[in-house]
């Protein structure tokens, strides 16, 4: 069939496994939920990889208007150029590793089918924001992907222990997206009355072909709303305190969203408009030194949290802080480059450590964990490979994606490269620190969890493999040139080709020899971390404090740099308060009393009133005659009968 | 000129009458008033020569009606001690609705203050001699309005029906009367 | 001859007069008396009124139907005039009064 019909075919899909699994999903069985709700993201996944395989120009297709007015037009378009067929192969290629592993780690759960349709909403939700060649289907998909956030981080809201905690963190993360949201809303406004349109295309020619000067009011207000919406879905500073939180929804929920697709829709965001950022040089000053601050900042804080998952959360915001970087210098293949890797191995991490809390009957916390090496295997294996190629182990994906972070880094100054080595050396220490912690040393836990540890089953340690090759072998995508000569860089070629913006870019890439030369000195700082958290933390006497024994810049560490706190002291309580001081005023005092007031004044006419039902008769038949009186007095009047 | 003079003269005792009726205090006595009233209103229409209708008028009303109401009242034994009063400020809002009332129907019926209707002067005559007479009557009646006479016998019927009905005693809780 | 033409004339004026005085003075004395009796006797003036007012009509047109309908009236008061009648005596011997703010039952 033809391209663009299998274009429609990837975006229903997803939404056909939320039709059947959310209406009849409760009477099938698990596993034809499962089967159904894999298949529908997987079959898209092929097609994707078919149309990869086939692909020499970008695709439109235009399936409906949705507006039209006569100044503007709104359609429901598609675009199929590199970037969205990459980021489209990233969700689908995941999304169906993550679905299959979701078999396994939900089975049992009451909501298995719920589960699975809010999963399938949100891969449509993201595939309509990725393909999408207007802004307005990327508000839909933004808006969308926010819902099925709130939706699957509140999943199990009535957990009796939890369940509170649940809503609470999914609407955080709400509300957190929406002050994103607004920048995007903005953005869109400025765009509209500038241009007159909001397809990505139109915009783009006008900006590339038009005299547009830099740092112009406009350019820098657009930029800064669209990092506005970026940040707040991307989870930077400031808005990046919902991430954490969202870890009390279910680990696939986490894996997924928070670390391979819905955080980097702040990214996609941002490559999309690459002409625009490219005339404001002031929004790409503030990106870069925003996703420097996230990048050191939430490493920092991870280098002492004790819950599993809030370590790779924090790791998420600050991989995310060092694509930003990326994005401020220009350099927006690396950016994606680094996406895909930390696609593969954040994926995996979180998956791992699913695995890691499904075996100690649901503990996250790892103090309580330790030695698990010899009862779970494979999982050890896979979680080493991720935490080498998170680390920048050399070889590894990570490794290659990090490099081209440090490349462009480097030609800007020596401050801002020796800030993101120090984050890169953090990010090996949390990593390894709890990577030892977890899988070395002695079981520190309850001894009934530990008769009960054992390896997961098969639907749970495949995804696991899958993603761990991948992690593995992701750096070949874009090798440097002196490894592979000619096919170097082959994915800043594939996206330079056809994605609007990036082709006039001037790629930025050192000289082999400065290249070299930060890889082998990368590589010996990581070895050197390497051991020294061996050393440490590997042991079994490593002193396991617990949260309240925590002294000096680890406690700073470990209470996540007391920002949640400030954000309740500055924002939460002052809006608590007036809201409860209009409650006061305006709704008891002002609706309340005068809707009392209003009915009480009807009843007490109506006893008025009533007084007149005497019950004599003889009132009543004056009455009657007055009646009369009235009427014919009352026709005479009307049809002006005094005139004889 | 003596068809008016008659004309005033019985009006004024028809009044007068009649109000003998609303003010007496003593109920036998309005009874009283209101037969002689019916016999002056005759009197008005024999004057109209509408002779049927006048004797008519004097069988029902005053002769069987008002003994009807005599009936009644000797049966009650009421006297004067034990009327009812009316507190005089509700008398007087009655009069002074009366009044308005008689102001308002009076100008509604003086619109219809009409010249008659042009008819042949033979005609005329006639008709007007005779329109009174039974024999007239009685043709009008069998022919145009005769489901109206049907149906006044079963009013009849139903008011029969009604009086018996209503007048029974009953069997469980009566000892007095 | 002519004069019973303006007898006819003169009759419609006077009786246009007459019958409505009758008529407010059957109706204040409703609105006055109190003994039901007497309110019935009043609603039988005010029939009495109208019949006039009709019989004068009819001198005036020449036409018997007002004669008809006057018929009617006095069939319909006099069967109205029974019942109710009935009703009185029933009320008399449940209320042992005739006073017709006995029937307070309607209060409120």
């Amino acid at each position: 069939m033809s391209n663009d019909q299998l274009i429609y075919l990837i975006l229903l899909l997803p939404l056909v496994g939320v039709f059947i699994n959310g209406v009849v999903g409760k009477r099938l069985s698990e596993k034809l939920v499962g089967a159904i709700g894999t298949l529908v993201v997987a079959v898209p996944f092929i097609i994707a990889i078919s149309l990869f395989s086939s692909f020499d120009k970008s695709l439109h297709v235009h399936a409906f208007t949705m507006l039209e007015l006569e100044s503007f037009k709104l359609d429901a378009g598609f675009k199929l150029d590199s970037l969205s067929l990459w980021m489209t192969m990233i969700i689908t290629g995941v999304g169906s590793l993550i679905h299959i592993f979701s078999i396994g780690y939900m089975h049992g759960d009451k909501g298995f089918y719920k589960f699975f349709t809010y999963l399938n909403l949100f891969i449509f939700s993201m595939l309509v924001l990725v393909l999408g060649d207007n802004y307005m289907m990327l508000f839909f998909g933004w808006e969308g992907v926010g819902i099925c956030s709130f939706l699957l981080i509140g999943f199990h809201y009535a957990d009796k222990v939890k369940g509170i905690e649940n809503s609470i963190a999914a609407r955080k993360a709400f509300i957190m997206n929406r002050i994103g949201d607004l920048g995007l809303l903005v953005a869109c406004f400025l765009l509209l009355g500038k241009f007159g349109t909001l397809n990505y295309d139109e915009i783009g020619l006008s900006v590339i072909l038009g005299e547009f000067q830099n740092d112009s009011v406009f350019m820098v207000s657009v930029t800064l709303s669209l990092f506005l919406a970026a940040t707040g879905k991307s989870a930077q500073i400031p808005l990046f305190t919902w991430l954490p939180d969202a870890m009390a929804g279910p680990t696939p929920v986490s894996a997924l969203i928070h670390a391979a697709t819905m955080v980097t829709a702040g990214i996609y965001l941002t490559i999309r408009k690459n002409f625009l950022f490219e005339h404001a040089p002031f929004t790409q000053n503030i990106i870069l030194f925003i996703g420097i601050a996230t990048a050191l900042v939430a490493a920092f804080i991870a280098m002492k949290q004790n819950d599993i998952k809030k370590v790779l959360a924090y790791s998420t915001v600050s991989q995310l802080g060092f694509m930003f970087v990326a994005l401020g210098l220009g350099a927006y293949t690396v950016a994606l480059f680094h996406v895909t890797t930390h696609a593969f191995f954040k994926a995996l991490l979180f998956l791992g450590s699913g695995s890691v809390i499904h075996a100690n009957h649901h503990e996250q916390d790892i103090t309580k964990m330790g030695g698990l090496k010899k009862y779970m295997p494979i999982t050890h294996l896979v979680f080493l490979i991720g935490t080498l190629a998170i680390s920048g182990f050399p070889l590894l994906s990570g490794f290659f994606s990090k490099d081209e972070i440090f490349a462009a880094t480097f030609g800007h100054g020596s401050l801002v490269f020796g800030l993101m080595v120090l984050a890169a050396a953090m990010t090996t220490t949390y990593m390894f620190r709890m990577y030892f912690l977890v899988f070395h040393g002695t079981f520190r836990g309850v001894s009934h969890t530990e008769k009960h540890l054992h390896e997961s089953g098969a639907l749970m340690t495949l995804p696991l493999i899958v993603l761990a090759i991948l992690s593995v072998v992701g750096g070949a995508l874009n090798l440097p040139s002196f490894i592979s000569g000619q096919n170097a860089h082959w994915m800043d070629h594939f996206l330079d080709e056809t994605t609007l913006g990036l082709s006039i870019l001037e790629p930025h890439h050192l000289s082999d020899d400065s290249a070299i030369g930060i890889m082998i000195g990368t590589t010996i700082l990581t070895l050197l971390i390497m051991f020294w958290t061996y050393s440490v933390y590997s042991k079994s006497t490593y002193p396991i404090l617990k949260e309240q024994q925590f002294r000096g810049w680890a406690k700073w560490s470990n209470n996540k740099l007391f920002v949640d706190e400030l954000y309740n002291a500055l924002f939460v309580k002052p809006i608590e308060f007036i809201s409860a001081k209009l409650l006061l005023m305006v709704e008891n005092n002002l609706l309340y009393d005068s809707i009392l007031r209003a009915t009480s004044g009807i009843q007490t006419g109506g006893n008025q009133i009533r007084k007149i039902q005497t019950g004599l008769l003889s009132n009543y038949l004056y009455f009657m005659i007055l009646g009369v009186i009235l009427f014919v007095g009352y026709s005479l009047y009307y049809f002006k009968f005094w005139n004889y | 000129m003596t068809y008016e003079l008659i004309s005033y003269i019985l009006g004024g005792l028809t009044i007068g009458s009649a109000l003998m009726v609303i003010l007496s205090s003593h109920p036998v006595r309005s009874v009283m008033y209101l037969v002689i009233t019916f016999f002056f209103i005759s009197g008005h229409m024999v004057l109209m020569n509408a002779q049927f209708l006048a004797i008519v008028n004097i069988i029902v009303y005053a002769g069987a009606i008002m003994v009807l109401f005599l009936f009644v009242l000797m049966l009650l034994n009421l006297n004067k001690e034990s009327e009812p009063r009316m507190p005089f400020a509700a008398q007087m809002a009655a009069i002074i609705a009366g009044g308005i009332l008689l102001l308002v129907l009076l100008a509604a019926l003086a619109e219809s203050v009409l010249p008659p209707m042009p008819r042949e002067m033979s005609k005329q005559i006639a008709e007007i001699q005779n329109e009174g007479l039974v024999q007239n009557l009685g043709q009008l009646l069998f022919s145009k309005y005769i489901v109206a006479f049907e149906v006044s016998s079963i009013l009849f019927l139903a008011a029969m029906v009604g009086a018996v009905l209503l007048a029974k005693r009953e069997k469980q809780n009566n000892e007095e009367i | 001859m002519p004069t019973l033409i303006s007898h006819a004339e003169f009759s419609k004026e006077f009786y246009l007069f007459l019958c409505p005085i009758l008529f407010t003075i059957g109706a204040v004395g409703l609105m006055i008396r109190k003994n039901m009796i007497v309110m019935l006797m009043c609603i039988e003036l005010m029939l009495n009124a109208v019949n006039l007012l009709m019989v004068s009509f009819a001198n005036f047109f020449g036409q018997g139907d007002a004669h008809i309908f006057v018929f009617f009236i006095i069939v319909v008061a006099a069967a109205e005039a029974t019942v109710g009648l009935s009703i009185i005596l029933m009320a008399f011997r449940n209320l042992r009064s005739i006073d017709v703010d006995m029937f307070k039952k309607l209060k409120n």
